[in-house]
């Protein structure tokens, strides 16, 4: 028992190090790959290194590196929260994971109707992948989520879930839908199916980046302000700005955690939207029934 | 040269202030909107706060996309086009 219970210990020691260690690689990257700057700057994700491509030179960045460790933390979080589940047990590790699944349960059923059971897991996943990458930026990492080529890969994942759903209700019947009130509105409705993802990876996107634009700006604009106010002070305390301590970290409070964690769940909230309004749920049945009659009737000749 | 590099960085950033000032006005008054009548809503019937509150939250963020998309435009303007029509000026003289 005693020998079980310290294999126990070991194990829920790597996997916190497996939630905290990605981080830590991440902070050192940062730092041993930051070039000097002077002052204040905004720029998008660095480079770290380039891919040689057949078409296109594959550049590895930031965002790219910070988003796998991202993936790499929560896969520590899942384990961690798993390890040592057993029926009848009520640690409070187990409550708090089973209180998660419960929640995310009740909130698809409630939003996607009782034939999408299959689809807390994905849920789940961009829920905690978008609001992780959001919360980064507090560690002073590059977010993944400010820039729009990680956000653009999640929504063009939901626009192909959006399409096979669709799909479902028979591919005439889709292409039919493209010319709904009538037929002249066909661009029109080929651009609004397009404008889906678009619309969404520019909402989430935006928001992150908006928010860590403004902080820069603030922290800048608080840099002069210390130097024109308390510049009159001696020596090194003249020189420091002490304006930007603490009043930027309130600010930070709206911007990086309010909203990060809110882009995250109207990003899950949208993708459950689209897909569940995309099913044609009374077609799809009737092309079921269809194909049982059709087989039943073949069943019966070769009888 | 100079002048020309100039006036391009300039109608850029007067570009994207102008983009971001009149691109926050509709979602401003919309936002506005689904939240006053959300209060109303709330007023009502106070047991329904959940509902309305996270159908709000949502409306407002849809609402919320055409001010991003000027939001996204303005960050183009500002990081984005300067240095590519400075180097399309600077091909089109043969520099």
């Amino acid at each position: 028992m005693n020998n079980k219970t310290r294999r126990f210990v070991a194990v829920d020691v790597l996997l916190i190090l497996l939630m905290v260690l990605p981080l830590v690689a991440g902070m050192v990257l940062k730092i041993l790959f930051t070039p000097p700057s002077e002052g204040i700057s905004i720029t998008g994700a660095q480079v770290y290194f380039t891919i040689p491509m057949p078409l296109q030179n594959l550049p590895i960045s930031e965002a790219q590196v910070n988003s796998a460790l991202v993936v790499l933390t929560i896969l520590g979080i899942c384990l961690y929260l798993t390890h040592g589940v057993r029926a009848g047990v009520t640690t409070r590790r187990q409550q708090l994971a089973e209180w998660i699944v419960e929640k995310l349960d009740g909130m698809v059923k409630e939003s996607m109707g009782d034939y999408f059971t299959a689809f807390p897991p994905f849920i789940a996943a961009i829920l905690a992948l978008s609001a992780l990458s959001s919360l980064l930026s507090l560690l002073g990492l590059f977010a993944p989520t400010s820039d729009v080529n990680i956000v653009a890969g999640w929504a063009v994942l939901v626009f192909i879930l959006i399409t096979y759903y669709k799909l479902k209700g028979g591919f005439l019947n889709y292409a039919k839908s493209f010319t709904e009130p009538i037929a002249v509105m066909l661009p029109l409705n080929i651009l609004g199916e397009v404008a889906t993802p678009v619309s969404m990876a520019f909402r989430h996107y935006g928001n992150v980046l908006s928010g860590s634009v403004i902080a820069v700006l603030i922290a800048s604009a608080l840099a002069g302000l210390s130097n024109l106010v308390l510049g009159w002070l001696p020596g090194v305390l003249g020189d420091f700005p002490l304006l930007r301590i603490g009043i930027p970290a309130v600010l930070s409070m709206y911007f990086d955690i309010f909203s990060g964690c809110m882009q995250a769940y109207i990003f899950a909230m949208l993708t459950m939207l689209n897909i569940s309004g995309a099913f044609p749920r009374d077609l799809f049945e009737e092309r079921k029934r269809r194909k049982m009659e059709k087989k039943a009737q073949k069943a019966a000749q070769e009888v | 040269m100079e002048l020309a590099i100039g006036i391009i960085l300039g109608c850029c950033a007067l570009g994207a202030g102008i983009c971001m000032g009149i691109g926050a006005i509709g979602p401003g008054i919309g936002e506005g909107n689904a939240v006053s009548k959300a209060c109303e809503a709330i007023g009502r019937q106070p047991e329904s706060k959940g509902a309305v509150t996270s159908t709000m939250i949502m409306g407002c963020a849809i609402s919320e996309t055409t001010g991003i998309y000027a939001l996204v435009i303005a960050i183009l303007l500002i990081f984005v086009a300067p240095i590519t029509m400075v180097n399309a000026l600077k091909n089109a003289i043969g520099l």
